[in-house]
């Protein structure tokens, strides 16, 4: 008898796919910005504190923002799935592991929208 | 019905160059996902007020979590090079009926990466 259960992989697949297309297009510039010219003052300016207030609660930041916290963390989530079943042979735990990695991401993306709104 | 499963070593990934490379390209992701969770907090920093702000840009500038950010740097640089590297694989674009070269398709993604970044640049640091 053919399943008729129909997979949430797609899904799943396809938020990897957006997610590792965000990571590689923004990521890299985005870890200059704030984990390498902010923390050393190299642009004191661009990052005072009412400035980046600002900048943060223009609408279009708040999109921008959100995506580039959810998107790569799904991307994360798949690869991190995956390479820990396929790298450990952890067949067994495939479901639990799936759950905790797209778990994390769904929590961290809420958490990071309600960051944004109240912001 | 199970199939046949042929037994492989824990670690069968450490002695090939080429499953070497793959496991590393997956593992990137963890650097970037800890990124993404230090820069989530920066958002919850910036919202407890400018005291708080401040002092988390103190901790970021700390040698272990900047020696951090250059690693996840190095990573997303990584994962950026091989993800552009693969998109003519996902992607076959046909101009007047004839295949456009791989080569031209990554070089077209390695420009607009570029292209954004500098954008993304100027626009937060004016």
């Amino acid at each position: 008898m053919m399943s008729t259960r129909r997979s949430s992989e797609p899904l799943w697949w396809l938020l990897f796919a957006a997610g590792g297309t965000v990571a590689a297009f923004l990521l890299p510039v985005q870890i200059f910005l704030t984990g390498v010219i902010a923390p050393l003052g190299w642009a004191p300016d661009a990052f005072h504190y009412e400035r980046v207030v600002a900048l943060l609660r223009h609408p279009a930041s708040r999109l921008y923002v959100l995506a580039l916290i959810s998107l790569p963390l799904f991307h994360w989530a798949h690869r991190f799935r995956y390479g820990v079943i396929e790298g450990f042979q952890l067949h067994r735990a495939g479901r639990l592991l799936a759950a905790a990695c797209y778990g994390t991401a769904v929590v961290l993306t809420l958490v990071a929208a309600v960051v944004l709104a109240r912001l | 019905m199970r199939t046949y499963q042929r037994p492989l070593p824990l670690l069968w990934w450490v002695r090939t160059p080429a499953y070497l490379r793959f496991v590393i390209r997956e593992f990137t992701s963890v650097f970037i996902a800890a990124y993404l969770v230090l820069f989530l907090i920066l958002l919850v920093r910036v919202k407890a007020g400018p005291e708080p702000y401040a002092a988390y840009l103190r901790w970021l500038a700390s040698p272990a979590v900047l020696g951090f950010h250059v690693m996840a740097l190095a990573a997303a640089l990584y994962h950026t090079v091989t993800w552009l590297n693969l998109t003519p694989l996902a992607l076959v674009v046909r101009v007047r009926g004839r295949r456009v070269a791989p080569a031209a398709i990554i070089a077209v993604n390695v420009a607009a990466w570029l292209l954004i970044s500098i954008l993304v640049a100027r626009l937060i640091l004016r």
